[in-house]
């Protein structure tokens, strides 16, 4: 269980975190969403104590992460790709990391043939591929056999085979009674991926929820429909919280904010006829955007031509 | 994944292990080290061997001191040690590697006092049989003209293994500058100004205050454990080097504090 307790961080006078809190539970995959520049990094960075919080708090299974005896079996990290000195060999590089833990050579042999790196294993690791340095991370993070993996967008440089690989250990991990907190950027990754859902924009939380209800809150339902008499109908659905707009093809309109049921009642009361009326559910890539829209950091602007 | 043994704790033994094999598994490691061990042996002897070949014994020629002949390596020996002493911690955050380190050993300090224990205790096993070797192969050269001095005449034995305490303070002070600005070049160039550019701007000063700062430079104070002969000003050989080693443990405390209080 990870406790995030009202954290900011302040690098000189820019706010990286403002005023933070969630919980991550353990059984479950939490996904850690937002744009880039939000905060992810620079949260877990503060839960595993490489960086200290301006005000607040992270805690680790009740304790901060450097009063545990034993680090590596609480949490396993994996931050950034390249924590990994280039001039050493992969099992050099385990080996140093699990003896200062206590931990045998025998489960770095262990771990290299789990993240599929034995026949590289005493290769520098500077001559490492993005993948082959992800597992590595990935090896890194499991040398304790945590109760609490973090692993920050762990399928950047990975093939389409290293993601399912990914997506399935974590699964594995989280039904072990584990937590697991991953951050990606890749939304549809995280819909297959993760069961909870923590959402930061900005260095503030945005939502902290089931991937379910995400998509539901966050972006409502758009509703196509299809009328000879548009112009007609576009003036009858106006509302507070309706909004309207004709649809990329122009032969159809766009309505947010209401629902199909509403919408078809209106037209038989004023006898306009319906050519098509129906409902499209949002994705949790919307949701996102809606949501994170004006907290993206640095958002491009429209070039005037 | 099968079943690992219970877990155990972070110790400061544990945490020497891995420094331990966090320094010899890099090759720039091992090459600085076989450098300094290289220079420490064979500079003295190399260099009394070409003074013995075209050895002229007409008094206006270059006197020759048999002491400070065969401990000659450590000229060369200091600059690699300090600049492994740098590149050892300024390593891992050029590298990353530091943010591994830390999370492993979230507590920081034990991390620092690993490295400087296993560093300083591989230079100064390495250092001392190479000052003996140089010593004694050199005299054994510098016999041909019976130029040579003995390890039992007041001060050698101590010039000797003084030379190899000189080599492993120099080190560590390569490494907490290493660990004040995690930086390599940063390091290394303030390693540089402290041992090689104070003396020079230190002799342009007016001589009343060169004669009061001299001795104090970082490198004359440590440099008196191999010196025999002090010169009028100069410390003591042990309160010399005792002056060197607390710029060393000022610099290395300065690192520990920052180490807690900075992120990582």
């Amino acid at each position: 269980m990870i406790e995030v307790e009202n954290v900011s961080k302040r690098y000189g006078d820019k706010i990286a975190l403002d005023d933070v809190s969630f919980v991550v539970r353990p059984g479950v995959v939490t996904g850690f969403l937002g744009p880039n520049g939000a905060g992810k990094s620079t949260t877990m960075r503060l839960i595993v104590g490489l960086d200290r919080p301006t005000s607040g708090s992270a805690r680790v299974n009740g304790k901060q992460f450097r009063d545990h005896p034993a680090p590596l079996h609480e949490v396993g990290a994996m931050l950034e790709a390249r924590a990994i000195h280039p001039g050493r060999s992969a099992h050099s590089h385990l080996l140093a990391l699990a003896r200062s833990n206590g931990i045998s050579r025998a489960r770095v042999d262990e771990l290299i043939d789990f993240v599929g790196l034995t026949g590289v294993a005493r290769k520098r690791v500077g001559g490492f591929s993005l993948g082959m340095g992800q597992r590595l991370g990935i090896a890194a993070a499991l040398l304790g056999d945590p109760g609490t993996l973090i692993l920050d967008e762990p399928a950047n440089g990975l093939d389409p085979e290293g993601i399912r690989w990914i997506r399935d250990l974590m699964r594995d991990v989280a039904a072990e009674g584990r937590t697991v907190l991953v951050s990606s950027h890749l939304m549809s990754e995280m819909a297959q991926t993760a069961d909870q859902l923590i959402v930061i924009g900005r260095g503030r939380l945005l939502a902290d929820t089931t991937v379910e209800e995400f998509i539901q809150r966050g972006a409502s339902d758009v509703i196509r429909v299809r009328s000879p008499q548009l112009p007609q109908l576009a003036a009858l659905l106006v509302a507070p919280g309706v909004t309207t707009e004709p649809s990329a093809d122009g032969n159809a309109l766009e309505v947010r904010g209401t629902t199909a049921e509403s919408i078809g009642e209106t037209a038989a009361a004023h006898r306009i006829v319906l050519h098509e009326l129906v409902r499209q559910q949002a994705s949790l890539e919307e949701a996102f955007m809606s949501m994170t829209h004006g907290s993206v950091e640095y958002q491009p602007t429209e070039v005037v031509a | 994944m099968s079943a690992i043994a219970a877990p155990r704790a972070v110790t400061q033994a544990r945490v020497v292990r891995s420094e331990l094999t966090k320094l010899w598994s890099l090759r720039s490691t091992r090459w600085s080290l076989l450098l300094a061990v290289v220079a420490m042996t064979g500079l003295g002897i190399l260099i009394s061997s070409i003074r013995m070949s075209h050895y002229d014994a007409r008094p206006e020629r270059r006197p020759i001191n048999p002491l400070d002949l065969s401990l000659a390596g450590w000229h060369l020996a200091e600059l690699a040690l300090g600049v492994l002493g740098v590149l050892i911690i300024s390593g891992e955050y050029s590298s990353g590697m530091i943010r591994s380190t830390m999370i492993a050993v979230p507590r920081r300090l034990p991390v620092l006092w690993a490295k400087l224990m296993v560093f300083g205790t591989a230079t100064f096993l390495l250092m001392l049989p190479c000052a003996f070797v140089a010593f004694f192969v050199t005299q054994s050269i510098l016999r041909q003209h019976d130029l040579q001095t003995t390890i039992d005449r007041p001060g050698v034995l101590r010039a000797v293994i003084g030379a190899a305490l000189f080599l492993t303070v120099t080190g560590l002070l390569g490494a907490a500058l290493g660990a004040l600005l995690r930086n390599t070049a940063g390091g290394i160039a303030t390693f540089a100004g402290i041992m090689f550019v104070l003396p020079g701007i230190s002799a342009i000063l007016p001589a009343t205050w060169t004669a009061n700062v001299d001795p104090y430079l970082p490198l004359n104070a440590g440099t008196q454990l191999m010196n025999l002969n002090q010169s009028t000003g100069d410390l003591t050989p042990w309160s010399g080097f005792a002056v060197y080693v607390g710029y060393v443990v000022i610099l290395t405390a300065a690192a520990a504090v920052l180490l807690v209080r900075r992120d990582v």
